[in-house]
């Protein structure tokens, strides 16, 4: 894990860029990097030692980088109808076609490849908004208190409340079906759980003393909650989106297979919708079903593996025991 | 608290809850998404005149706030519009397809609870046995799995008949068409088009309660009274079921109402591809047929009725743990 930026440290100081200052004394900007060096190494030393963890790492692995290499890796020709390297309909997996092809002709591996590029780059994106609205509330909530407390967590448990995919069809359908509107429905609906964990946290580290004493020195409350309280939610922050990825690919298949996901875009999701409209679990077409179906699996186990190593090394509630 | 305090409160948040998805539900439908450009997809050459009297028809000619006591009252009197795709009320699309959404959920809750908790309860007593590892490894693989997904694979496997798999049940429905059987015979045929989206079903949550179950187990056996029965020769059958289990089942009980949000989610899918003709195919066909009405009409009650589990998890709670009350 990656120690967090440290770029938000106000320019009050000279920006002294020429300087190379190597030897202590140190500036306190410094030391802190320094630390959370140290903390991250230490973070690794532990995870490496998961074996759960690790074997998600290795299966995430695979699926990055066949997102990232897709179009050496399968031809993007191969997911238009009218592309020569199509080939018969509906054959069961050979030589040629290893997973075999679809109603269409298509190389049901090459629409598995590129796949993967849509469904990973919706969890991912999805995620990171669902995170931002969820930090930006739970610390809304937790550091201020009083009545933005009381407003916030009550929207928050609302929404909580609202059944999920009852939501995210409704929103999805009035929307009509894009790229986009995966995304959007995802974050909306999911940030509420990110923003009850963090406002937890937030609650307990504001009453701390270094928090105190930093106020008491005058820290402003920009200051209090970017430099003291989110570098420390922050490993919190960084398991529970390792998780809401897990989720958010399953929202995602769900929505696609529903026929709320963007028809001009293949994702694992729209894979298995056109299988299933085109009949072929009941004609016994396997191939078609299996491979998008299984990838999903892969996917999300790994990235809830990542997610519960993280949770047991990083989440101070955990470790304690 | 005095308990009279813990429930009324209780209650006057359901009800508060109620009354934002009731706006929510508004909202949605009038600000995000126009009613009379809903009703016109797909028409062409529509007067502007015609569209007005649309308009007035819908009542969307009132100003929003009117609006929406128009709404909240026609919601209370049962009134949730009118079916573009059915032309029916929607109260009466709906209603038509309760029991058999019910029905399914009733018995897939039923049997994964019961499994999971037995499960759970095996788990936490020998943890970190081969039993305790492969279960929990079971729970994270159904937990990463689509429901859909399963289920379509349940279907090319035993109704279908893939392979070596023998095809031993209807791929879907809820009875055999035409058969006009009645009596027996009928609930024999309707359990039969059942077995295997309650078998999907069940799978699926199976996992989560049995995890629930396990950990809550962990927790209650590291207690004092756990150590007390212990120490005063209680034997270990005895710890695990008279003390240990009946303890750790109380947070399970409330999870699992909890959970109704996330089967009702399962049940969407579960039931369009076994064409199960419950409220999950009515979502899934409307969104095909864009019958917004029908959806907002769903969307309310699958939102009241995960308001009122959590209301009846809460009261439920209370009763059975006294130390909720207190705190």
């Amino acid at each position: 894990m990656r120690p967090r930026p440290t770029s938000t440290e106000p320019v009050a100081t000279a920006p002294d860029v020429h300087i190379e200052v190597k030897e202590p004394p140190r500036t306190p900007k410094q030391i802190a990097r320094a630390r959370r060096k140290a903390a991250a190494k230490r973070v690794w030393r532990e995870y490496r030692k998961n074996t759960m963890g690790m074997a998600g790492l290795i299966i995430l692995g695979f699926f990055v980088f066949v997102a990232i290499f897709a179009p050496l890796l399968a031809s993007s020709c191969g997911l238009d109808p009218t592309c020569p390297s199509t080939g018969p309909q509906l054959h069961a997996p050979s030589l040629k076609y290893p997973l075999g092809t679809d109603d269409l002709g298509r190389s049901v591996l090459t629409l598995t490849i590129w796949g993967t590029r849509i469904s990973m780059i919706v969890g991912l994106v999805s995620t990171a908004i669902t995170i931002l609205i969820g930090v930006t509330i739970g610390l809304i909530a937790g550091y201020y208190g009083a009545w933005r407390e009381t407003v916030l967590m009550r929207l928050t448990d609302w929404f909580l409340v609202i059944p999920f995919l009852p939501l995210a069809i409704v929103l999805a359908t009035l929307l009509g079906p894009s790229f986009y509107t995966v995304i959007f429905v995802i974050a909306i609906t999911s940030w509420p759980s990110a923003a009850r964990v963090i406002r937890a946290q937030v609650l307990s580290l504001k009453t701390r003393p270094y928090v105190e004493r930093a106020r008491a020195l005058g820290a402003s409350d920009w200051h209090l909650v970017t430099r003291h309280i989110l570098p420390n939610v922050g490993p919190l922050i960084f398991a529970n989106t390792v998780l809401t990825v897990a989720v958010a690919i399953l929202y995602e298949s769900t929505l696609s297979f529903l026929g709320l996901g963007d028809p001009l875009h293949t994702s694992w999701g729209t894979i298995l919708e056109n299988s299933f409209g085109a009949g072929a679990p009941f004609a016994g077409n396997w191939w078609w079903v299996v491979p998008p179906g299984l990838a999903i699996v892969l996917v999300v186990l790994s990235f809830t593996m990542i997610g519960y190593a993280l949770d047991d090394i990083l989440n101070p509630k955990l470790r304690a025991r | 608290m005095s308990t009279r305090r813990y429930l009324i409160s209780k209650v006057l948040q359901a009800i508060l809850t109620l009354a934002f998805v009731l706006a929510f539900n508004f909202f949605l439908f009038r600000a995000v998404g126009d009613p009379v450009t809903q009703l016109l997809r797909g028409h062409s050459g529509i007067s502007a005149q015609a569209v007005l009297q649309l308009q007035r028809q819908l009542g969307l000619d009132l100003p929003l706030p009117q609006q929406f006591v128009h709404y909240v009252k026609e919601t209370f009197e049962g009134h949730l519009g009118y079916s573009y795709f059915y032309n029916l009320p929607v109260s009466q699309v709906i209603a038509g397809r309760i029991w058999p959404t019910i029905l399914l959920i009733g018995l897939s809750t039923l049997a994964s609870t019961a499994l999971g908790i037995w499960i759970g309860i095996r788990q936490g007593w020998r943890r970190g046995s081969k039993y305790d590892q492969g279960m929990l490894a079971f729970t994270l693989f159904t937990y990463s799995m689509p429901e859909f997904w399963f289920g379509l694979l349940i279907i090319m496997a035993f109704a279908v008949g893939v392979g070596p798999f023998p095809a031993l049940f209807p791929t879907g429905g809820y009875e055999t068409t035409g058969a006009g059987y009645t009596g027996m015979a009928h609930v024999v045929d309707v359990l039969n088009h059942m077995v295997l989206p309650f078998f999907v079903l069940t799978l699926s949550y199976l996992g989560e309660y049995s995890l629930i179950m396990r950990s809550s187990l962990l927790e209650t056996l590291g207690e004092d009274f756990i150590i007390t029965a212990r120490a005063k020769g209680v034997r270990e059958n005895r710890v695990l079921y008279g003390h240990a289990v009946p303890n750790a089942l109380l947070p399970t009980m409330t999870v699992t109402i909890l959970q109704l949000g996330f089967v009702l989610s399962g049940v969407i899918t579960i039931e369009l591809i076994f064409n199960w003709p419950g409220l999950g195919l009515l979502t899934a066909t409307s969104v095909d047929a864009r019958d917004f009405p029908v959806l907002q009409g769903l969307f309310l009650l699958f939102s009241a009725s995960v308001i009122v589990a959590n209301l009846v998890a809460d009261l439920l709670y209370s009763y059975l743990d006294p130390r909720v009350r207190a705190a």
